[in-house]
C-alpha cells in the first residue's frame, strides 16, 4: 500500500527534472517551497477528494433521513394507541380512528417465516453444491439460472405463480401463493450471499480437514458452514428484508383481509404492505392516512428487529480472534 | 506405528499436465527424510500424493504405486479418507480452525470422526500437545482461540493437531517457512523427537535445515520450466551433502544454481 508520505522528497535530494541550477545556486527559501510543492498539491488532492466523498454521503443520507423522520414524524403516535399492537382492523372504516394492526404484523412475520423456511436451506444448499462440488455444466448453468432469477422482477415472479398455482392446478389466491412467489425473490439472494461467504473460506483449511482424515461432507458441514457462519446470517437477513416489504406478489396472489389469519392456505391473507395499500386508497381521510403512515412505521421496525436480532446471533457464531 | 512407503515409477498429472516423472524411492520408517530442490520441480505435489492430497486440486492424478508396507494406497478399494488418516498433513502456513479452540483444534480430527468420549479426549488432546512441545505453554488456556496463539506455536498447535488421529506417516510440507528462527528451531527439535514414533517426510528450502533434521535426502529437479520434475537422487543426508553421485545435486547444494 502506497502512502502519501511514500513520494515525500529527503531533504538532501534535488528532484530530478525539477531544477536546472545545482542546490547550492539557489536560495534556501527558493529551494524548500519548490520541494514542498508536490506536498501543497497533493494536500488540495486530500481535500477535493474528502469534500466529494463527505457530498456523497450527505447525499445518499438525505433521502434516508427524510423518509425515516416522516414515517417517524406521522406514524409514530399510532404505535402508541392502546390498540395497535393487538387489534385488528375489523369494523374500522376509513373513517374510523385506530384500530390494531396485529393481524398484518402476524401475518407479514408468518409469511416471511414460512418463505424463509422454503428459501434459506434451498439457497444454502445451492451455494454450497455451487462452491463446493459444483464443476463443469450443471454448475454452469445453475449458477446461470440463479443470476436471471435475481433479475425477475416481482411482478413477473407473482404472475408465474399465479399461472402456474392458480390457472394451472386451480388453487385459489392465498398467503401461502404469495409465500411461494417471495421464494423465487429471496432464494438468489441467499445463494448469492452465501457463495460470497463460502468462498472466503481459506482452502487451506479445507485442506487442513482432509488432511486429518475428515470426508467431505463433515469438512463442509463443519468447517466450511461453520467459518462462514455469521456471514451466512447476514445474507438470509438481506434476503428475509427484500422480500418482507415486497408488494407486487401480494396484490397478486393474497387478497388483504382485516381480520385476524392465521391460516396461510385458504382465504385472504393480512400483510402489513397490504394494510398500507389498503389504506393509501383513502389517503384524503386523516384516519387512513395516519393509520398507513402507522403501518409503514411498523414495517420498518419489523425490518430493524430482525436485523438486530441477527446480529447477535451473528456474533456469538463469529470467528473469535 | 511407523510404517514403510514404497514408491515405484510414480507419474502425476495435473490434467494433461505432466508434473512430476517416474519417481522410484523408499521413505524408511521411524526416519526423517527431507525432499529439497528449487522451486517448481515437484517436491510439494509428489509429496501430496503419499496422501493423495493431490486429489482435492481438480485434474490431479497419479501413475504408479505407492506402497505403505503392504497396503497399496491407489487400489481401486482404497478411500483417499482412510489413506489421510494414515498419513497425516502438516503445512507450510499454520492453520488451525479458527472457529475452534486450542483444545478443540487437537481434538477437531477425532471429533469429526466421531469420537466423542469426554475422557479419551481430554487423555489424547494432552498427550498430542506434549508430543507437540506444546502442551506447558497452553494447557493453562486450552479454551482460548487457537488463531490467537503465536506462529510457531500455532504451527505446533497443527502438529498436535495432525498427530492426535495418531497416524503412522507425518507428511510437513516447508513447516518452517512461515516461521522466525526460534520457532523454526523449536519444530526442528519436535521433528527429532517425533521419528521415534512416526515415518517423517519433510520439504524443505532451506538447506542447513534438510542437513539437521533428516536422515536421508532426496533432491529433486527439472530439466526446464515447464518440463516434470524429476528425483535426481536419494541417499543418506550426510553423503548428499558430502559426497553425491550425481554432479546437479552437487551443483544444487554448493549454491551454484538455484
Amino acid at each position: 500500500m502506497s502512502t502519501a508520505t511514500d513520494r515525500r522528497v529527503p531533504d538532501d535530494q534535488v528532484v530530478p527534472g525539477e531544477t536546472s541550477t545545482p542546490p547550492g545556486g539557489r536560495s534556501g527559501r527558493e529551494a524548500l517551497s519548490e520541494m514542498s510543492n508536490p506536498h501543497r498539491a497533493r494536500a488540495v488532492k486530500d481535500v477535493v477528494a474528502k469534500v466529494v466523498m463527505w457530498a456523497a454521503f450527505f447525499l445518499a443520507m438525505v433521502p434516508l433521513v427524510w423518509i425515516l423522520g416522516t414515517v417517524v414524524a406521522k406514524g409514530f403516535h399510532m404505535l402508541t394507541t392502546a390498540t395497535w399492537w393487538t387489534g385488528n382492523q375489523r369494523n374500522i372504516n376509513s373513517d374510523d380512528f385506530g384500530g390494531g394492526a396485529r393481524h398484518a404484523i402476524e401475518g407479514t412475520l408468518q409469511m416471511v417465516g414460512f418463505t424463509a423456511l422454503i428459501a434459506v436451506p434451498i439457497g444454502i444448499l445451492t451455494a454450497v453444491y455451487l462452491v463446493e462440488y459444483g464443476r463443469g455444466r450443471l454448475a454452469k448453468a445453475i449458477s446461470f439460472t440463479v443470476d436471471i432469477l435475481s433479475g425477475v422482477p416481482s411482478i413477473v415472479a407473482a404472475l408465474f405463480i399465479y399461472a402456474v398455482w392458480v390457472t394451472a392446478f386451480g388453487f385459489s389466491r392465498s398467503g401461502f401463493a404469495a409465500a411461494l412467489a417471495l421464494v423465487l425473490l429471496m432464494i438468489p439472494v441467499i445463494v448469492r450471499s452465501t457463495e460470497e461467504m463460502l468462498k472466503l473460506v481459506p482452502n487451506e483449511l479445507r485442506e487442513a480437514a482432509y488432511a486429518l482424515g475428515v470426508p467431505k461432507w463433515a469438512t463442509v458441514v463443519k468447517i466450511v458452514l461453520r467459518t462462514a457462519f455469521s456471514g451466512i446470517v447476514t445474507g438470509v437477513l438481506l434476503g428475509i428484508a427484500r422480500v418482507m416489504g415486497e408488494t407486487a406478489p401480494l396484490l397478486i396472489l393474497a387478497p388483504y383481509t382485516k381480520n385476524f389469519q392465521r391460516d396461510l392456505f385458504n382465504g385472504n391473507f393480512p400483510t402489513l404492505p397490504m394494510m398500507i395499500n389498503q389504506d393509501r386508497g383513502d389517503f384524503a381521510l386523516a384516519t387512513a392516512a395516519e393509520r398507513m403512515w402507522g403501518a409503514a412505521l411498523t414495517l420498518i421496525l419489523l425490518v430493524l428487529l430482525l436485523n438486530v436480532i441477527g446480529r447477535v446471533i451473528a456474533h456469538f457464531g463469529a470467528v473469535k480472534k | 506405528m511407523a510404517k514403510r512407503i514404497d514408491v515405484t515409477d510414480l507419474n502425476v498429472y495435473y490434467g494433461s499436465f505432466k508434473a512430476v516423472e517416474g519417481v522410484s524411492m523408499t521413505v524408511e520408517p521411524r526416519s526423517v527424510t527431507a525432499f529439497i530442490g528449487p522451486s517448481g520441480c515437484g517436491k510439494s505435489t509428489f509429496l501430496r500424493t503419499l496422501n493423495r492430497m493431490h486429489e482435492v486440486i481438480p485434474g490431479g492424478r497419479v501413475e504408479g504405486k505407492v506402497m505403505l508396507d503392504d497396503q497399496d494406497l491407489y487400489a481401486s478399494s482404497m478411500d483417499p479418507v482412510t489413506v489421510r488418516r494414515t498419513v497425516g498433513m502438516v503445512f507450510q502456513r499454520p492453520n488451525p480452525f479458527p472457529t475452534m479452540s486450542i483444545y478443540d483444534n487437537v481434538a477437531a480430527g477425532l471429533r469429526l470422526n466421531g469420537v466423542k468420549n469426554k475422557k479419551t479426549l481430554d487423555g489424547i488432546v494432552e498427550q498430542s500437545l506434549k508430543g507437540a512441545n506444546l502442551w506447558t505453554e497452553v494447557k493453562d488456556r486450552l479454551s482460548k482461540p487457537g488463531a490467537g496463539l503465536s506462529g510457531g506455536q500455532q504451527q505446533r498447535l497443527c502438529i498436535a493437531r495432525a498427530i492426535a488421529v495418531q497416524p503412522q506417516v507425518l507428511l510437513m510440507d516447508e513447516p518452517c517457512s512461515a516461521l522466525d528462527p526460534i520457532s523454526t528451531l523449536a519444530i526442528e527439535d519436535l521433528v527429532n523427537e517425533l521419528k521415534n514414533d512416526f515415518t517423517i517426510v519433510i520439504v524443505t528450502h532451506n538447506m542447513q535445515q534438510a542437513a539437521r533434521v533428516s536422515d536421508r535426502t532426496a533432491f529433486f529437479n527439472l530439466k526446464a520450466t515447464g518440463e516434470p520434475g524429476r528425483l535426481v537422487e536419494i541417499d543418506d543426508t550426510t553423503r548428499i551433502f558430502n559426497n553425491p553421485t550425481e554432479q546437479a545435486t552437487e551443483d544444487y547444494i554448493s549454491g551454484r544454481f538455484g
